[in-house]
């Protein structure tokens, strides 16, 4: 199921993927592990999980609560919770409230699809 | 779950709640700072103490005052508190915050609440696509991590703000193609009887010519005073299109970052049971406040953009109003010695007030984009387009209570905060209420979503809350994604 998860990941991004960049002239943020849906990557540390995952291209990882049509982070100032993971076992955390953290365990609602 | 007692608990780190909580821990309060967000500055200042993307180098004097405060507040031993959500305000003096899954109980004798903006919500079609964001989220983004959107951006909407975001994502070498403005024709004209209370603080008007300007100086395409405007896309946005001169033209994008304006983030003061009026100049709700920013509920202040759109120069003043005005309630000072203290504040207010009716009326965001359409969603969370919510209006659903009960719109995680002020548009618009008797989806605990186990360590303290609809056991983001969806 993995496998598929990833496939479509791919598919989704085959044109350019949804993602950030590092500014002109901002230095590289120290890398840091972290684990999402049991995978274990390295995302940029000292900001958000959320600006961390867009800047690694992960978005969207989440569907809407109703049709499950795929979300990816709105407002990135805590109000329209399209950004929400599950963060070392409490759900329901808005990622662009939490800074990433060496070792967090991060489960998005995309990642429990597959599993 | 200690039950920390303070004289003054100030929420929100942005320039009202630093200038609130330094006031008020100069004066000898015992002072407890807490905010959302990982790092101080609110969205006005995040990231300053950082400077990840060179503006204090520049001659930008926000972000030099900014700098400076950030800076004292840093330099003071205040306790702060980041990434704590405040779940529960109790007027008479408790209250419950979360920070990761530790609940804690707080009390007060005063608060103030500093809460600032939030971006005000522009339901155009295509809106929840992956790849529409508020351009305030792109500039927060860049201001706190050092990133920017990669591949196509357009910027749509209206107000400095948007102008403002497209220079800074420009400087840091973000590719974007095109800013469609929004704002209706005629808007100057409104704004002109305005115009000469505004000139008397003609530094800030004339500082934001070149900043209008600074888009099309860089070869950015401005297309101004369109209609329709409309993302499209499958999984993700492709392109965004829109009319002008009766011609409708499409450009593909990678993604699209929507602004019209902010307005006051009110929900802390709604779940305590403050009295909340409608700002018919500025369209949004705010605080019924006395001279000192005392809320109806007399142990409760608000401060800042939070009250009322001002901005971030007069939130500094704002919180240091709201500070003396805490502690000559709490006795630390007589009010004549706080009246005297607040002067100069009161001062530079009128100055940066005289400026703000000339902005609200150019800058309103047309009818078009206050409400949704009849496929668009009007709740993103609860996926409730605007054709429901009129049929809703139109098959009696008088109030806005009634409207949530029928549609379930405003139930989902964000409780309204991305749709509140969409429907109580429609509702004014469908059915000519004055927006007084329309009213607000009120915010009831938890102001935020909390987990059950949260709610569990709570303390008799709160044993005769009121729950509202948003404790669940099971996560928020319970349903999959489906990528095969055809658009």
């Amino acid at each position: 199921m993995a496998l598929c998860h990833d496939f479509a990941m791919i598919k989704m991004h085959e044109n350019r993927p949804l993602a950030f960049q590092a500014a002109k002239g901002a230095e590289p943020a120290p890398p840091a592990c972290i684990e999402i849906d049991g995978e274990t990557i390295t995302v940029a540390s000292g900001s958000s999980l959320a600006s961390a995952l867009l800047l690694a291209g992960r978005a969207p990882w989440r569907g809407s609560n109703v049709s499950g049509e795929p979300r990816a982070p709105y407002c990135m100032m805590g109000a329209c919770f399209e950004c929400v993971v599950e963060i070392d076992g409490v759900p329901g955390r808005q990622s662009c409230l939490v800074a990433v953290r060496p070792g967090m365990k991060v489960r998005t609602s995309d990642g429990k699809a597959g599993q | 779950m200690t039950g920390r007692q303070y004289d003054l608990v100030v929420v929100g780190a942005g320039p009202a709640g630093m200038a609130a909580a330094l006031q008020g821990h100069k004066l000898g309060l015992k002072t407890c700072l807490l905010d959302e967000q990982p790092g101080v500055g609110g969205q006005i200042h995040r990231g300053v103490d950082r400077d990840l993307t060179g503006a204090l180098r520049s001659d930008d004097p926000d972000a030099r005052r900014g700098g400076a405060l950030v800076a004292e507040f840093q330099a003071s031993d205040i306790d702060y508190s980041p990434e704590t959500i405040v779940w529960h305000l109790d007027p008479d003096g408790q209250m419950a915050v979360m920070r990761g899954d530790e609940t804690e109980v707080l009390s007060y004798r005063h608060i103030i609440l500093a809460t600032g903006s939030i971006e005000r919500p522009m339901p155009v079609p295509g809106w929840t696509l992956p790849g529409v964001m508020t351009a305030g989220a792109a500039q927060a983004t860049l201001k706190s991590a050092g990133i920017v959107p990669s591949g196509r951006i357009a910027l749509c909407g209206t107000g400095p703000l948007l102008y403002l975001a497209a220079a800074q994502l420009m400087d840091a070498g973000a590719d974007v193609r095109v800013l469609v403005d929004t704002q209706e024709k005629g808007r100057l004209r409104a704004a002109l009887p305005a115009l000469p209370a505004a000139l008397t603080a003609p530094d800030y008007l004339l500082r934001g010519i070149p900043l209008l300007r600074a888009p099309a100086n860089a070869g950015v395409e401005v297309v101004r005073s369109v209609g329709g405007l409309r993302v499209d896309g499958d999984d993700r946005a492709r392109s965004v299109s829109w009319e002008v001169g009766g011609k409708t033209r499409t450009e593909e994008i990678d993604w699209v970052l929507l602004h019209q304006g902010v307005v006051p983030n009110i929900n802390l003061q709604q779940a305590a049971g403050c009295d909340i009026v409608w700002n018919d100049r500025q369209h949004c709700w705010q605080p019924v406040l006395d001279d000192w920013g005392v809320t109806s509920q007399p142990k409760i202040s608000v401060a800042g953009d939070s009250a009322g759109i001002l901005g971030g120069e007069a939130a500094q003043h704002l919180g240091v109003i709201a500070a003396l005005g805490a502690a000559a309630r709490l006795d630390r000072l007589t009010p004549a010695i706080a009246k005297q203290k607040a002067a100069p504040a009161h001062r530079s207010l009128r100055r940066l007030k005289a400026i703000r009716p000339f902005l609200d009326i150019l800058y309103m965001p047309g009818r078009e984009y206050r409400m949704a359409g009849k496929d668009t969603l009007a709740c993103r969370c609860e996926e409730v387009t605007g054709g429901e919510v009129r049929s809703a209006i139109r098959s009696g659903c008088a109030g806005i209570y009634q409207i949530k009960m029928y549609t379930r719109c405003g139930m989902g995680p964000c409780q309204g905060r991305m749709c509140g002020l969409t429907i109580a548009e429609m509702v004014a618009d469908e059915t000519g209420k004055p927006f007084s008797d329309v009213g607000e989806f009120r915010q009831r605990t938890p102001v935020k979503p909390v987990p059950l186990t949260a709610l569990a360590k709570l303390p008799d303290a709160f044993s005769g809350l009121e729950i509202g609809d948003q404790v669940s056991e099971k996560p928020v983001t319970a349903k999959p994604v489906t990528t095969e969806k055809v658009a």
